[in-house]
């Protein structure tokens, strides 16, 4: 089963074979570590830059406005702070130019906490991304989802910031049509021994996958569930550890994929049915873009109950095991949420 | 006789519209109409409002780029006396590099896509955009804020410009933003002809992305054909030059990186295109960077926000040039006409600001297979 890393891997070779893509650049990005997740190893478009999280965005951009779709990487989405204004000029670029200058690019960064990644390598940035307008925000929370979405972010022909759940990169997810089964042997560079290293790509029929639709993860009539990324999974375990005739038909998990623009006929249909909504995600709770998908599915729908659970609203995720767990959602505080969110147990 | 408060005012209006149209300097707004235009021909052979100076009167290089140096002024003194008669919202440009900005202009190779040069300006480059065709009619669209507005339609400020069939890159308020981008448009000109001129005031070096500019530019076999412009007034705003700088001169920290660097008089026009040309073409034939460090005046402060008076200790460039005053009258003629016409077209509607939030997708691949 392919990685999120390899299906990501995979989409950008179908890209810079297929798409045009020339340029694909960041810190580390190309060999001979191809990205510190591995996402682009033996890809012939990838080139390292120097660590400069400005000139990266800055480049994209350029390229952006010469018309040229490129995807750069910042390393880790907690470097991506000292690029905010550039962004936010990438963003209104369209907009400002009487749409003379669209800004055709893909700003990959894995984001999230779940690997002991500490202050630095656990932030999660969509709430500060989602006040920028003109970005496209997308999270995938498995393999299928990262190839597809990775494709449609290339031809969008805006800007967007496709975020990877660093937890989730190099777990195998979900195999792809026409993965072969030595996969890894094929495309993942080795250890050592890499000078000389060429992958053996396997043909992988393409496909996309909208920006702009939601994915039902489950199906159910009492309360509907909101995530996306690295927190799905987080979800469907916290759902198992509830008795099977408490959440069995009862709970619509929607696995939101596009943050920005999100699926608003999606998620109001789900919770004029069910009339309870639970938005679970890992970035700190206060101004959270849960909030937001709260107050217009509310205006939208008028729940009897909309629920949010965030990280807390802390200045980092400690890297000890039990400060992360004290900050960030887990299986347990989620169980416990849908516990008493599920009707006849207040 | 009882006075009607709204009459006085639609009076008000008029008066004030007619002393911006034909260029009344604010202080003398309260006498004859007829003052500011007692020197200007009323019969000039002038060209259509819509279209801007094909330099009548301009026969080789020198009269292009001196005429531009005039027209560039002319239209500067026009949106400044906009705001002035609050017409227009804020003013900021650049009186003071209009020879240097000119001969840059005159450079230029504009068209669309990696073989045409690609502009990353700032906001007092307006000179160069004349130079490179664009009208003055749409700068003052612009500053006015109407539906017209070509570059912006009625969203950004004066003199933020922009014009992708040229190449000219859109002029961003936060300096030092074009030091990033330029980086993107010369990697997307490597296997091409053009080349990428990005322009930045003295001040703007004092942000990383001019150090993200050098370094990138200069890896080792990675070179970027890129023409560093800095234009420096020596002063920031209001944060003068030698507060700030260690050196007295920009160019030693190209030259770090190894970069070629040459300084310039910006109020020559001599000095300047002759220095221009040989930078665009070491830039354009080896494929590396090359860096001008322009001395040039402010002549009207850092914007409108500080009164955007005529400092009078500033050196004019157009004072060394004396061009004929005919020039300037006819160009006054013109900007006085297009002034009048562009008071005529709609402002910008409310709604219109929901449009261009995004660009069209690409052309979908037809063997694409799309997902639910």
């Amino acid at each position: 089963m392919a990685t999120i890393a390899q299906a990501i891997r995979l989409a950008l070779r179908y890209a810079e074979q297929e798409l045009g893509v020339r340029n694909i650049f960041g810190q580390d990005v190309g060999p001979p570590l191809g990205g510190a997740f591995t996402i682009t190893q033996g890809l012939d478009s990838a080139w390292n830059s120097p660590l400069d999280e400005r000139g990266i965005v800055g480049t994209a951009a350029g390229l952006a406005m010469m018309g040229e779709t490129c995807v750069c990487e910042i390393q880790f989405g907690d470097y991506i702070f000292n690029t905010v204004d550039l962004l936010r000029l990438i963003g209104n670029t369209c907009w400002a130019t009487r749409g003379q200058f669209p800004m055709p690019m893909v700003l990959m960064a894995p984001v999230g906490a779940g690997r002991h990644g500490g202050i630095y390598h656990s932030h999660s940035i969509e709430s500060i991304l989602s006040h920028l307008p003109g970005w496209k925000i997308v999270m995938p929370s498995n393999s299928r989802d990262a190839y597809g979405l990775m494709v449609t972010a290339i031809l969008d022909g805006n800007p967007v910031a496709y975020l990877i759940p660093k937890a989730l990169a190099l777990s195998p997810a979900q195999a792809l049509e026409g993965e072969p089964v030595n996969l890894k042997e094929r495309i993942n560079a080795p250890v050592k021994g890499r000078e000389n290293w060429r992958p053996d790509w396997p043909e992988i029929p393409a496909f996309s996958v909208p920006i702009g639709k939601l994915d039902r993860r489950r199906e159910g009539d009492r309360l509907t569930v909101v995530s996306y990324g690295r927190m799905i999974g987080i979800v469907e375990s916290a759902i198992e550890q509830i008795s099977e005739s408490r959440v069995d038909g009862h709970i619509d998990l929607l696995d939101l994929r596009t943050l920005v623009p999100y699926d608003m006929d999606g998620l109001t249909a789900s919770v004029r049915k069910t009339g309870a909504l639970l938005v679970v995600n890992e970035d700190s709770e206060q101004t959270n873009f849960g909030e937001h998908l709260i107050r217009v599915v509310s205006e939208a729908t008028s729940p009897r109950t909309a629920v949010l659970l965030g990280a807390r609203h802390l200045p980092g995720v400690g890297l000890s095991q039990s400060l992360e767990d004290h900050t960030v959602p887990t299986v347990d505080r989620v169980a416990k949420a849908l516990d008493h969110m599920l009707p006849g147990t207040d | 006789m009882t006075k009607d408060p709204s009459a006085e005012k639609t009076v008000a209006i008029h008066w004030l519209r007619a002393c911006f149209i034909l260029g009344l300097p604010h202080e003398i707004r309260g006498g004859s109409v007829f003052v500011g235009r007692s020197t200007l021909p009323m019969n000039a052979d002038l060209d259509s409002q819509t279209t801007r100076s094909p330099h009548v009167n301009a026969h080789d290089l020198r009269n292009r780029i001196v005429r531009n140096m005039l027209e560039s002024r002319c239209l500067d003194e026009r949106l400044i006396l906009s705001q002035q008669y609050g017409l227009g919202h804020f003013w900021t440009g650049g009186p003071g590099e209009e020879a240097f900005n000119s001969c840059l202009g005159a450079l230029l190779n504009p068209g669309r896509g990696p073989d045409f040069d690609f502009l990353l300006p700032h906001y007092r480059s307006s000179a160069i955009a004349l130079m490179a065709g664009e009208r003055s009619i749409d700068f003052i669209r612009q500053m006015l804020g109407r539906e017209t507005d070509p570059y912006s339609q009625g969203r950004n400020f004066a003199n933020h410009f922009c014009n992708a069939d040229r190449n000219l890159g859109p002029v961003s308020s936060p300096v030092n933003s074009q030091f990033a981008f330029g980086l993107g448009t010369a990697r997307a000109q490597l296997n091409s002809r053009g080349i990428t001129v990005v322009v930045g005031g003295d001040a703007s070096t004092h942000q990383g992305d001019f150090a993200s500019l050098l370094i990138w530019s200069t890896r080792p076999g990675n070179n970027l054909p890129i023409l560093i412009v800095i234009t420096n007034n020596g002063i920031g705003i209001s944060t003068t030059y030698e507060s700030q700088h260690a050196r007295p001169s920009i160019v030693d920290r190209a030259e770090a990186f190894g970069i070629r660097t040459a300084t310039v008089d910006g109020l020559s026009v001599d000095d300047s295109y002759s220095t221009l040309e040989h930078a665009f073409e070491y830039v354009r034939t080896e494929r590396k960077p090359f860096f001008v460090e322009a001395r040039v005046s402010r002549l009207f402060g850092h914007a409108s926000s500080s009164g955007a008076h005529r400092e009078a200790d500033a050196e004019d460039p157009l004072d060394r040039e004396s061009p004929p005053v005919e020039w300037r009258a006819e160009i006054e003629e013109r900007l006085c006409r297009e002034v009048e016409q562009v008071l005529a077209e709609p402002p910008v509607e409310g709604s219109s600001a929901e449009l261009f939030v995004w660009g069209n997708p690409r052309r979908w691949p037809p063997s694409l297979k799309r997902s639910a």
